[in-house]
Formats: structure tokens, sequence, C-alpha cells
């Protein structure tokens, strides 16, 4: 792919902290390479404006390479950015022209607030995890693999549903601001498998009910928390979350 | 939501299947029979109250499903995400179930109110004497107003189904790596069908297509 250089106009949420109220504030910035991410775009943002003595823009970022879940910007209109299956430090600068402008946000959502800038408190998913993502049973010694056999398509589905990384951006693009895909990635990934059985109803009811606590929306099917998974999950964890809350509810 | 709305769905296949004998093109003998049949069974006001019921139920959960979701995101985005990713209909249940609900008061006080509470015409068929809804029918279509106001409920209906049928059997954790498809293609086709069936009793009536 050819190179190029690109100058852009950056409209990027500005805010000191939690209590603070924050605005947009539009930077420009040039000579930007095609075969830079759009973190390290950022970065030559933010290094300029230490150099002129500002405050750097706050955003979160650690793995950069799609598999911790940390990088988090609404980028034109879409959680991750225009990329399908892909997360912020996969988004590539080739993905812009020159002239472009990009208006980045923080994810908004109740249960997600705003720290400074661009990244938001998403430790109710660790409370959400806390609440039951978890097998708690003592399974003994390592025991040989073939004798707990395992249907090959659940522990497809599993290892699927396994891959979430816990990014929130299905919260972030759903007009509810609901965490079903999340939660139900984490119960579908134990249910499916042996092990996960024996606590499945009460971790269905235990998730749910902390998903609630925590202030997420309810679930309307819009598909769009699907659209936007940097890993693919699929919305059929979120019936497989209905029905494993219902039966839990009903025979608990 | 997802019980009572697939409970108002049977009963627009109720509906829809009095409402077609318009089409037998008999005069409105079989419309009014049926109008009659529907009118004059206990069972059928019974369950009739339990229609309201359900109805009454599916607007109080919309609404409590609509302002609580909305509460969850006290700051929106700057730029919304719009189609990008769902459809416009699915992110607008709250307001096409709005428009339902003003389009359902007109076709109450239109039918349901004079057959219920008016004395209406009569007509006699076999020594048997019953109201003659279908004149009334008639007389309602061949006003152009009310034939716009039927067509624009009949498509709210279609886009309130279109993601009303799949997303009830969703919510109610039916396995849809099995039967997604089928859910989904059966309710396409029964929402788009059952719309435009509704539609063109207006339409067909305005236009002269029924004697």
């Amino acid at each position: 792919m050819e190179h190029y250089k690109m100058g852009l106009t950056l409209k990027i949420w500005r805010q000191k902290n939690s209590q603070s109220k924050g605005h947009f504030a539009t930077y420009k910035v040039e000579d930007i390479s095609s075969e830079m991410s759009f973190l390290e775009m950022i970065d030559v943002l933010n290094e300029r404006l230490i150099r002129e003595g500002e405050d750097p823009v706050a955003f979160d970022h650690d793995c950069r390479e799609g598999i911790c879940g940390t990088c988090s910007m609404y980028i034109n209109g879409r959680p991750h950015g225009p990329w399908h299956a892909n997360t912020v430090c996969q988004l590539h600068m080739r993905a812009y022209k020159d002239g472009d402008s990009i208006t980045i946000e923080p994810w908004r959502a109740n249960a997600f607030p705003v720290i400074k800038d661009l990244i938001v408190d998403r430790s109710a998913f660790d409370r959400i995890i806390q609440a039951g993502g978890y097998i708690s049973i003592n399974t003994g010694n390592p025991v040989d693999a073939n004798s707990l056999p395992v249907d090959k398509n659940l522990a497809d589905a599993s290892f699927a549903a396994a891959a979430c990384i816990g990014c929130g951006a299905c919260v972030a693009a759903c007009k509810n601001s609901s965490a079903m895909l999340f939660v139900s990635a984490k119960v579908s990934h134990l249910a499916l498998l042996p092990q996960g059985h024996p606590e499945r109803k009460s971790r269905a009811l235990n998730m749910v009910a902390q998903m609630d606590k925590e202030g997420f929306g309810g679930c309307t099917n819009t598909q769009a928390c699907e659209s936007v998974c940097p890993k693919e999950i699929s919305m059929t964890n979120i019936a497989k979350l209905n029905s494993e809350f219902i039966f839990a509810g009903l025979s608990e | 939501m997802s019980l009572t709305g697939i409970f108002l769905i049977t009963f627009l296949v109720v509906h829809v299947g009095i409402n077609a004998c318009i089409w037998a093109n008999d005069g409105g003998q079989m419309f009014n029979l049926a109008s009659h049949f529907m009118a004059t069974t206990i069972v059928i006001r019974i369950i009739e109250v339990g229609l309201f019921a359900g109805l009454l139920l599916h607007i109080v959960q919309g609404l409590v499903v609509e302002f609580q979701n909305r509460a969850k995101r006290k700051i929106g985005y700057a730029v919304p995400m719009g189609n990008k990713g769902s459809k416009w209909y699915s992110r607008s249940m709250g307001l096409l179930g709005t428009l339902l609900l003003f389009f359902l008061v007109v076709h109450l006080k239109d039918f349901w109110v004079p057959s219920r509470f008016m004395d209406l015409p009569t007509t006699n068929y076999d020594g048997k004497e019953v109201a003659n809804q279908y004149a009334e029918l008639i007389r309602i279509f061949h006003n152009p107003v009310a034939v716009v106001i039927y067509i624009l409920g009949c498509a709210s209906l279609m886009y309130h189904l279109l993601h009303g049928f799949q997303s009830s059997f969703r919510t109610l954790g039916v396995p849809n790596g099995k039967y997604i498809n089928l859910i989904r293609n059966f309710g396409f086709g029964f929402s788009v069908i059952i719309s435009i069936a509704f539609a063109m009793m207006p339409i067909s009536v305005f236009l002269d297509w029924v004697t």
C-alpha cells in the first residue's frame, strides 16, 4: 500500500476529572503517516501538547495488539473506529485521508463514568465478573482430558464466547447502554462447559443482578453491540443468557 | 414485553382473518356474520378483556423499558452511531409503538366504540338480525383521509413487527443459533404480509374493488 502523509482536524473530548464538566477541543495535526496506528497519531499530538506546556490527552491503552481490551475511543460515531472486528490500537491511519475531521469521544454510559478525557472507569465489569464469572468448585488434580468428553461444537462456542476482552464497546454502541453482550459472553463461556455446570444457575442470576445494580440498561436486541465487537461475540450468546436466566429464575 | 408482544401478534392473526371476509364479495354477508359472532359470543368477549389487559400491559412495559433505558446514558454522543450496525426501526420501537397507540385510538373510535356502544343499523340474513358493520367500513374507507391514516398505521405496524417478532423470541431465550434464520425469515414474511393485508382493506374499499 502506498505510503502518504496527511493533515487532520481532531475534535477531542477533554475533561479534567470525573467532577468537571468537559468540552470538545479542536486540534490540527500535520504530517501524519498513513503507516501510523491511530494511537501513535494521538501520541504525536500529545508530544506536541507536552512541548507546548499543555495537558496531554489522557487515553487508555496497554497491549496495543488488540487483546487487552483497554483502548476505548468512540471515533466518528463508532466504538473502536470504522474498521470491522477491530480495536482502536489496531486501527491504522490508512483508514483516513488528508483533510479528514475526526471526532473522538469517550464511551458514554452512566455505568462508565469518565475519569479524565477519554478514559472511563470500567470497574463495573470487574464487579460483574466478581458476582459469578468464575468456577469456584474444586475440580481436583489434573485428569486425563479424555475422561471428560466435551462436544466439539460446544467447546468451539464456549471458546468463541471466551474471546471477549471486556473492552465495553458493546455498552458504548448500545442505545440502552446495555452490557448484555459482555455478560452473555461470560455466562455462555462457562455454562457451555461441564466444569461450569454446577454453578450455572447462581452465576446467571448473580451476574444479571450485578449488571442491573451497576446501572446498565436492558437489551432490546438492536444488534448494535454485535456489529462493533472487536472479537465478533455473537448475539446468540444473549439468547443463551436469557434462557439461562429464565430457567434459573424459575427453578432456583 | 416479549410475552405480551407474542400474545398481541396472535390476536393480529385472528383480526386479519376476520377482516379478510370483506373480500368474499358477497355484499358483506360473511364479514357481518363473522363480526356478529365476535360481538356476541361470550368466550370472545372474555378474551377481549384479556386482549385489552395484554395491550395495556404491553404499553406500560414499553414505556418503562424506554424511559429506564434512556436514563442509562445521561451524556449522549456528539456524533450518533445512527444506522452503523442497527436498523432504524429496531432503535425506534418506542416511537413506532406511540404511533400505533395513536392509530389504535382512531381505529377503536371508528369501529369498536360504535359496535359496542351505539346502535348500528342492522341487516337481515336468513332471518338473523345482525349489525351492519360492513356498511360502516365502506362509509369510513371512502374518506381519503381515513385511508391515509390507516395506511400509515399499517406501516408503523410493519416496522414494529419487523423488530418485535424476532426480538421477542431472542428475549425468551429461544436457542437462536439453530432457529434464528427460521425466526428471522418467518418474522419478516409475517410482518410484511400481515401489514400489507391490513393496508389492502381500506385501499380496496376506497378503490371500489369490493362490492
